[in-house]
């Protein structure tokens, strides 16, 4: 095994810093792999649920960075199924999350999670933007960021036919309010 | 009945339909719904997944604004959106210090009074008393009805008494004359925020969700929620090329299916605005031809 490090919770590994951050204890699980099991996206995963709290559990900083790099936290569609199954009562989907924007600050995003990415990013500047969703404004953004220039992303045509797409976004009045809010919620990347 | 409402931002755009036949229905169901002034978009999976701090302080702000204008109680008609609202509020409440942090990032008054139900509490609550009179034309049809994950799941905020085989929208279908299925994938995911950014995910998941409903002999599957109604209907050619079979099996909003019970046209309630044409044998709901069981006619306008 990797690394010297061997040992439960000190202060500054990532178990240790997730569970001040969320509450949640990687500890709680007891491998019982019910969460992967009930995990629609397991097959596609490089670790599977249970196995990216495995990760978490055995102290090696080397693997807690591999739980980082892993492309099933930016699969993972937090749709809740491992957490309302688990017998240890363990929130995997918030484990995700906190895995995802730990994964994010660190610059450990899988590659193969980018378009993923790309896509959380677009959708998030048109509402800073707006304040509310564009759609046509989400595409443009996300094939310019992903450079899938020529894919019809949203099934663009037919959503046009069927009056589902507006040209023009509605920005809302307390626009600005919500710029405040991108502010002061951002964090700031690791230099 | 009167209670706040959030439509959120596909009931503005993609799933118009679902708004549309929602406001239809309202009048008939005794339902006032007055909407939470200038709103905003709740953040949806993106903020969810990159920044937890503007994924409570987005739906905090509707929130907020709705306890401004003394709602007590807001219907949230998009499951998704519904989750989001719920648990900020569920998170907010437990947490003083938070909430009063939040309070100051989205600059407003917030104590989290304000309580936030998805769309089969509001109509479980409207369809009591005398509303078998007001079906007037039974939707007699077999339905796979498909809860998806948030209005069963996480438990803090899932409001069905059984999450793995809810049946509160089943109970909803046979008021109005339909025949709900037991099938197998009444709660399972249907690739939810992956549609447009791994659209591959998207057609296994909700392609196995589609078979096993048209395996079971459904003649359509209803939904609560604009992310399920995208997967499994915008997203349907996508589904039949991964794999390699056609289904004509439509699927419709549950406020759609109880207008055409109530009698309203199928315009008026945006049937025409599905890309999986909406076709029933009869006795099918007023307008269209008589058509015969459905069989495979399935849109080609989708993505090409
Ligand atoms: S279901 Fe819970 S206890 Fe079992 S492996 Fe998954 S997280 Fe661990
Ligand atoms: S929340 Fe994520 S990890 Fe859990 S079952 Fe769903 S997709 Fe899998």
């Amino acid at each position: 095994m990797p690394g010297s490090s061997h040992g439960s919770a000190h202060a500054d590994t990532l178990p240790a810093k997730m569970r001040a951050a969320t509450g949640e204890s990687v500890f709680n699980c007891y491998q019982c792999g019910k969460c992967t099991a009930g995990c629609p996206l397991a097959q596609e995963m490089d670790y599977a649920p249970n196995q990216i709290v495995r990760l978490l559990q055995l102290g090696f900083p080397e693997l807690e960075e591999e739980a980082l790099k892993a492309f099933s936290i930016w699969l993972c569609l937090t749709c809740e199924t491992c957490g309302a199954r688990c017998p240890k009562e363990v929130d995997l989907p918030r484990i995700m999350e906190y895995l995802r924007q730990e994964s994010l600050r660190r610059g450990l995003v899988h590659p193969k999670a980018k378009d993923i990415l790309a896509f959380h990013e677009a959708f998030l500047d048109t509402i800073r933007r707006n304040g509310r969703l564009h759609e046509v404004g989400l595409i443009s953004q996300y094939k310019l960021k992903t450079l899938h220039l020529l894919q019809d992303v949203l099934s663009a045509p037919a959503l046009l036919l069927r009056g589902k797409l507006k040209l023009l976004p509605h920005k809302i009045e307390g626009q600005d309010a919500i710029s405040r809010i991108f502010e002061r919620t951002t964090d700031h990347k690791e230099e | 009945m009167k209670v706040g409402f959030f439509p959120g931002c596909s009931l503005e755009g993609s799933s118009r339909e679902y708004n549309e036949s929602l406001l239809a229905i309202a009048p008939a169901l005794g339902l006032e719904l007055a909407e939470v002034p200038d709103w905003n978009c709740c953040g949806a999976t993106a903020a969810h997944s990159l920044n937890h701090k503007l994924a409570l302080a987005l739906p905090a702000r509707i929130l907020a604004l709705a306890e401004r204008a003394g709602i007590t109680e807001l219907l949230v008609p998009c499951s998704a959106c519904f989750s989001r609202l719920a648990a900020t509020r569920e998170q907010l409440t437990r947490d003083d210090a938070l909430r009063g942090e939040i309070a100051r990032i989205i600059e407003l008054p917030f104590t989290a009074r304000t309580k936030v139900l998805n769309v089969l509490e509001v109509l479980a609550l409207c369809v009591k008393d005398g509303f078998a009179q007001q079906v007037r034309r039974p939707f007699a049809h077999k339905v796979a009805c498909y809860y998806g994950c948030y209005l069963t799941r996480p438990k803090s905020i899932g409001t069905c008494a059984r999450a793995e085989d809810p049946q509160e929208m089943d109970e909803m279908m046979k008021l109005v004359g339909a025949e709900p299925l037991d099938w197998a994938f009444k709660v399972e995911c249907c690739g939810a925020g992956l549609s447009v950014s791994r659209t591959s995910s998207v057609a296994e998941l909700s392609g196995r969700i589609v078979a096993d409903a048209a395996a079971r002999g459904a003649e359509a599957i209803i939904v609560a929620c604009p992310m399920c109604h995208t997967n499994l209907d915008l997203r349907r050619s996508a589904i039949e090329r991964h794999r390699q079979a056609k289904y004509a099996l439509p699927v419709l909003y549950l406020s759609q299916v109880i207008g055409l019970a109530l009698g309203l046209g199928e315009r008026e309630l945006g049937l025409h605005r599905h890309a999986v044409p909406v076709r029933l044998a009869s006795p099918a709901p007023a307008g269209g031809e008589p058509a015969a069981r459905p069989t495979a006619t399935v849109s080609q306008e989708q993505e090409n």
